[in-house]
């Protein structure tokens, strides 16, 4: 087959692109570690969710020094908690989210960063986030999820450090 | 001068049938897509509050009738013509065309209309009636029985054209033993078995899960493995579309810019490429699902990746192809040849501002393709961004300038509207720009996408420069200019076909053009391997088990008719 000249080096162009974009990504992932969405968090029966020992009690959970176990509920149209009640966590923290559907297909993201998950009734969703600043997030539900989806947001407050000290000296 | 009209009057029907039912999804989906512009961004919105239901109907209505009923019945429109006339042959089975035509319209019809009973919420004689689920319709929440027979019968049908198409190159063949496939012959042939491949996924979970499920039959369905079922399918129709529009890039383009193909053995190679491998991709959709481990999304990535070839490819040959043309026009100079295209005949003006932002629009899927970056734009606004350069106007730009030229040899009249036509691609092309930037830019800031109300109240966006306010306007001046050319486009194609077929000076009205040059370099020099379609198919096939059959065995693991129970769309909103 013939192939002119350009047309062969234009072939070897794209070619080291497309090397180049695999590299790189197998390198961000493989070397630097990015927290991908995978099936660590499990699958679970949805009709059992409310007996799961994380998902009877959605919640935030210390679970070490300064990390943190988010266990969230994405239901047509709240996220539990995150919508009536704020999730709270301390500024400096590792924090993993569980977020699990007992309805439809759901999203859980934190507006505009790349904290993001697909909430799929039937598997839980595991993210895991460091929040090095104080401040406020938005969290949004991005996928359709019925009449009412644009309501579905939600708030997350990374606190100071010492706001967060008198927070739990208030409760206890 | 017998153009395809005279020629091939049968097939000119079929061609003009499934042409006008393409068109009419294609205004009514433009008719949507407005209203979800002004209603997005709070300029207009038609129906109030909580009844976002509405907006969701109209939202199903934009997506499934512009990607699914304007495009593939295009597709088999054009389709029909390339083989007829590139084969010089009928199609010779009158009944068999009949039957999918009829089945396709038919199925179109009955998906429609579960649709927009979504306005309503029921029908008379068959009660509640709603579809509200978006293009992907995701389990569990489920649509009326309707919705989904209507998709299979749409599906079926275009097996079945496939199939008439084969057999027409069957009996060519037949009499032209020694011959090459000749090239449109062989685009329709590889995209075709790629569709049967690809659509594979989506019939599977229609006719064994969805069907069955929304009659009750069955009480359960696994919604992760549903999904994936799709995805199997989804990124597939993303070539399904843009085949016939690399078709007339290849054909047709570099002769209206006044030259030809350059090369028929890499046009072959683009598509080979593409049957191999637009399927084993699919999970690169998924790549923030939970249940699907790591691994298997790196694998799709992986093959995403390497369909970036056919499409920088393609880039090359086409752009040398047009210059070449304009060269012989009289062209001259480094970038001067350019002033030589015909940039006043929307048929040329069209494809090509059409291929100009598919590079944009190749520039964004890049940035999507990654598994990191992905996670920034997943499910935002950015999305839409990106497809309206791709399907939404590399394809559908490109379709309605190919109209233009094929128009006139189906009717046997010359191009009426001349003038709204010319304008019409630029229109397009300034109101995209503007639409699917702030789309983009909106969707780095969070702004989500398939909302009726992006506005929050526990939080604002933060834009780094310009503010919402200023993205809204942009897209609002976008769709409007959209609308514009829309009906620009539908001015010149109507008075078109109601035209009459003598010109006004009463005279044998004027020559069509029809003529098609071969390439510069012939299908002689491409390898005979080329046009072994077994082989490919072959391969096609191992690398789709080699990229699905494990994520299927893991995912079918948790349950194949477990998991979650049918919910209507239709629900009373507790608040
Ligand atoms: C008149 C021109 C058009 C306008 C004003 C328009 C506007 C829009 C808008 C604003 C959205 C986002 C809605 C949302 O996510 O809430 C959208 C979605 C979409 N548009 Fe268009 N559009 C136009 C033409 C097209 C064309 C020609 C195509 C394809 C051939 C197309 C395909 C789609 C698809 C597939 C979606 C996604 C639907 C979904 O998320 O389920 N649009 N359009
Ligand atoms: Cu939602
Ligand atoms: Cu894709």
């Amino acid at each position: 087959m013939e192939i002119h000249k350009y047309e062969k080096a234009w072939l070897v162009g794209a070619l080291v692109l497309i090397f180049f974009f695999i590299g790189t990504i197998a390198y961000v992932s493989a070397v630097v570690g990015v927290d991908m969405v995978d099936d660590s968090g499990g699958a679970l029966d949805v009709d059992e969710v409310s007996e799961d020992e994380r998902f009877a009690d959605p919640r935030v959970e210390q679970v070490g020094e300064d990390e943190y176990e988010v266990y969230m509920i994405a239901q047509q149209f709240i996220f539990r908690p995150g919508t009536h009640d704020t999730v709270d966590v301390p500024e400096n923290s590792e924090v993993t989210f569980y977020v699990t559907s007992i309805d439809v297909i759901h999203g859980f993201q934190l507006v505009g960063t790349n904290v993001n998950t697909m909430v799929i009734p039937g598997q839980v969703a595991e993210i895991t986030v460091e929040f090095d600043e104080p401040g406020e997030h938005g969290i949004i539900c991005n996928e359709y999820c019925g009449d009412a989806h644009a309501d579905m947001e939600g708030l997350l407050v990374v606190h100071p450090e010492d706001e967060w000290e008198e927070m739990q000296g208030g409760d206890g | 001068m017998a153009t395809f009209v005279d020629r091939f009057p049968f097939e000119a029907k079929v061609v003009r049938v499934a042409f006008a039912l393409s068109f009419l999804f294609l205004g009514l989906g433009g008719i949507g897509g407005m209203i979800q512009v002004l209603h997005r961004t709070g300029y207009l919105r038609f129906v109030e509050e909580i009844t976002g239901g509405t907006y969701y109907t109209v939202l199903t209505s934009h997506g499934v009738f512009l990607v699914v009923f304007f495009t593939i019945f295009f597709l088999v429109g054009v389709f029909t013509w390339a083989i007829t006339k590139d084969l010089d042959r009928e199609l010779g089975n009158p009944g068999l065309t009949k039957y999918w035509i009829t089945s396709m319209t038919v199925g179109a019809l009955l998906t429609s209309i579960a649709i927009l009973a979504g306005f309503t919420n029921e029908l008379p004689a068959l009660g509640e009636v709603s579809a509200d689920v978006l293009f992907t319709f995701y389990s569990p929440m489920g649509a009326h029985v309707l919705f989904y027979l209507g998709l299979a019968l749409f599906v079926t049908g275009s097996w079945v054209a496939g199939f008439d198409w084969f057999k027409t190159w069957w009996g060519w063949k037949k009499d032209n033993p020694d011959k090459r496939i000749p090239l449109m012959t062989f685009m329709v042939l590889t995209t075709m078995l790629m569709w049967y491949l690809g659509t594979l996924g989506v019939a599977v979970e229609v006719v064994f899960f969805l069907i069955p499920w929304s009659l009750g039959l069955v009480s359960e369905v696994n919604p992760l493995l549903t999904r994936t079922l799709f995805w199997f399918f989804g990124h597939m129709v993303v070539y399904f579309w843009l085949m016939p529009a690399y078709m007339m890039w290849y054909k047709i383009m570099p002769k209206l810019a006044g030259g030809r193909l350059f090369s028929d053995p890499l046009a072959r190679v683009v598509f080979v490429l593409f049957l191999i491998l637009s399927v084993p991709v699919g999970i690169h959709h998924q790549y923030l699902d939970p249940g699907i481990p790591e691994g298997f999304k790196f694998v799709a990535m992986t093959n995403t990746m390497f369909l970036l070839l056919p499409s920088l490819l393609t880039a090359f040959t086409v752009v040398a192809s047009v210059e070449h043309g304009a060269r012989q026009r009289g062209g001259k100079g480094y970038f001067g040849w350019l002033r030589a295209l015909p940039w006043g005949r929307p048929a040329f003006s069209g494809m090509a501002l059409a291929g100009i932002m598919f590079a944009a629009g190749g520039f964004s899927g890049m940035i999507n393709a990654g598994m990191n970056i992905n996670y920034l734009v997943h499910n935002s606004f950015w999305v839409p961004g990106h497809f309206h350069l791709t399907v939404g106007t590399a394809v559908a730009l490109t379709f309605m300038a190919a109209t233009y030229w094929l128009l006139p040899q189906l009717t046997g009249k010359p191009l009426a509207g001349v003038k709204a036509a010319a304008v019409q691609p630029y229109l397009w092309f300034i109101g995209m720009t503007f639409m699917s930037n702030a789309m983009h830019r909106g969707g780095l800031l969070g702004i989500p996408r398939r909302t009726s109300e992006p506005q929050y109240e526990q939080f604002d966006y933060e834009p780094v420069f310009g503010s919402v306010a200023e993205l809204d306007f942009q897209i609002v001046i976008g769709g409007a200019l959209l609308v514009a050319s829309l009906a620009l486009f539908f001015y010149s194609i109507i008075l078109t076909w109601f035209g009459s077929k003598v010109s006004a000076d009463g005279g044998e009205g004027e020559v069509i053009d029809d003529e098609i040059p071969p390439a510069l370099s012939g299908p002689e020099n491409a390898p005979r391997v080329l046009d072994n379609l077994k082989l490919w198919v072959g391969i096609a096939i191992l690398l789709i088990v080699l990229a699905y059959a494990l994520p299927f065995a893991d995912i079918a693991s948790d349950g194949i008719y477990e998991g979650s129970e049918y919910i209507p769309v239709m629900i009373e909103v507790l608040t």
